[in-house]
């Protein structure tokens, strides 16, 4: 039996390194501008870091992925075909894209380049997956989470394109890759600009007894005084609804498929990803290295695996909100 | 090499409080330029310049204040707000250092709080996570 990949994210050239000697089977990675999801100030890799990272993560037997998964903007496609062709120039192993125009101008220019179909293309039924099989030859899709376990594996037995999940991270509100709240409060959007919530945008003030979360001058959440707090993001935002102050779209969760390796492992999933390429290499250290134990104990106990309170200690600490959750994936929706 | 659970307790903290500022500040200065010098340290002067940051260690009841111009950290004796403010204990700043603690990590449980210009604080922190250690003769006391 094979294990499925763990792909983990990195900002930065120690977050790579922090991925490959915590286990991680392949590293996924962005350029310094808006055409990854991840474009923040000071985050990502330019030409020479690129090259490092990926020498270091191929000397160790690993592979290293390039996103590129914003949809390119009318007026400037010029840099998203740039990126395409660097990552090719760099010889990564695959490019995550999104845009189906992108997809097009990738399999023209460079067609030994293999792709893989971004969540943020929202692909959630094989049908869609095939299309850009047929179309562009893509080898993965990466399903937006939203499908539970059941509609995962009808997916991946109905296609030949590899399949990866989301295995621990953050959560999006349930409409992947479709999101343009950011954009109500900010102008920008993870699609359009690379970023949900720009910092530059964010202010927190600290008042007498609450911490104020503020996007674009709009108040979205108000912390007591040792209340955890969580990325500002509208979504996530405590809002006044007829009388009643709550989370109107979605509470801070973040998302650990652990307890469902086995299952995972079962169906065939070819990886699973963690989000967060916008977190330090702490973090990429401390997520990879337990993921790696759990998965390799869930390849080897099978249906005997159960998670040890140890990762789940760690896991809980570094995430986001009080609650993880197994999210879509056991919902009992059909 | 785990950094312990230790806050500095309040009598030294008094007593810490009352120093002079500058000494340490100096020093925080210095050593930023010897990493910047030596290129440990991959700043963007152009983001950072003419920007002016405050590190306060609360359980120590100190406060560092410096700036920046277009080639180098640099002391900050202006009155007035810094755009730039992390407060956090001592212990806190020592595994955000050591790579012990995610930053974001460390803010969720409110044991970090950023002031003012927040994606100054972005460009910060994406700055401290690209520092090579490997690199450096620093490397045996970070956390791997
Ligand atoms: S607003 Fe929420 S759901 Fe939308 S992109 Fe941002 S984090 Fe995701």
């Amino acid at each position: 039996m094979t294990l499925p990949e763990l792909v983990c994210p990195a900002g930065s050239l120690p977050a790579l390194k922090a991925a490959v000697d915590n286990g991680a089977d392949t590293v996924y990675i962005g350029l310094k501008n808006d055409t990854n999801a991840r474009n923040f100030a000071g985050l990502n890799f330019d030409d020479k870091s690129a090259r490092s990272g990926i020498d270091y993560a191929r000397a160790r037997g690993r592979k290293v992925l390039m996103a590129i998964n914003t949809y390119a903007q009318g007026g400037n496609v010029s840099r998203w075909h740039r990126a395409i062709d660097e990552a090719a120039d760099l010889g990564v192993d695959a490019v995550i894209l999104a845009d189906l125009g992108l997809m097009d101008y990738a399999v023209r220019r460079h067609p030994d380049l293999r792709l893989h179909l971004s969540v943020q293309g929202s692909a959630t039924n094989y049908e869609a997956v095939n299309l850009a099989r047929e179309l562009f030859g893509i080898r993965r899709a990466v399903l937006p989470r939203v499908l539970t376990l059941d509609q995962v594996r009808h997916v991946i037995e109905h296609t030949d394109v590899e399949i990866e999940v989301f295995g621990f991270g953050s959560l999006c509100v349930m409409v992947e890759g479709r999101c343009l709240l950011s954009s109500y409060a900010t102008g920008e959007s993870p699609n359009t600009h690379g970023v949900c919530s720009p910092a530059k945008h964010v202010r927190w003030e600290h008042g007498e007894t609450s911490l104020d979360a503020r996007l674009g001058g709009v108040l979205i959440d108000q912390y007591g005084k040792d209340e955890p707090a969580g990325y500002p993001t509208l979504c996530k935002g405590r809002f006044a609804v007829q009388g009643d102050t709550y989370y109107a779209l979605e509470e801070p969760t973040s998302l650990n498929v652990m307890a469902m390796l086995p299952q995972i492992i079962d169906i065939g999933v070819a990886a699973i990803k963690v989000e967060g390429r916008q977190r330090s290499p702490a973090y990429v250290s401390q997520v990879t290295r337990t993921l790696r134990a759990a998965l390799d104990a869930a390849g080897r106990e099978a249906q005997r695996f159960s998670v040890r309170p140890a990762w789940q200690q760690e896991l809980g600490k570094l995430s986001e909100g009080q609650q993880q959750t197994l999210g879509a994936y056991n919902r009992p929706w059909k | 090499m785990r950094v312990p659970e230790l806050t500095v307790p309040t009598r030294l903290a008094r007593l810490l409080g009352r120093l002079p500022a500058t000494p340490p500040a100096w020093l925080l200065v210095t050593s930023l330029n010897q990493l910047v010098k030596r290129g440990v340290l991959p700043a963007d002067m152009e983001l950072l310049a003419e920007r002016r940051f405050e590190v306060r260690l609360v359980d120590a009841g100190v406060s560092l204040r410096f700036a920046a111009d277009s080639r180098r950290f640099i002391l900050d004796r202006q009155p007035g707000e810094p755009d730039l403010r992390l407060s956090a204990n001592v212990a806190d700043f020592a595994r955000m250092m050591l790579r012990e603690e995610d930053p974001d990590t460390l803010f969720f449980n409110r044991k970090l709080s950023i002031e003012g210009d927040t994606e100054l604080g972005l460009i910060v922190k994406n700055l401290l996570d690209s520092v090579d250690w490997h690199e450096t003769p620093l490397a045996r006391f970070m956390a791997s």
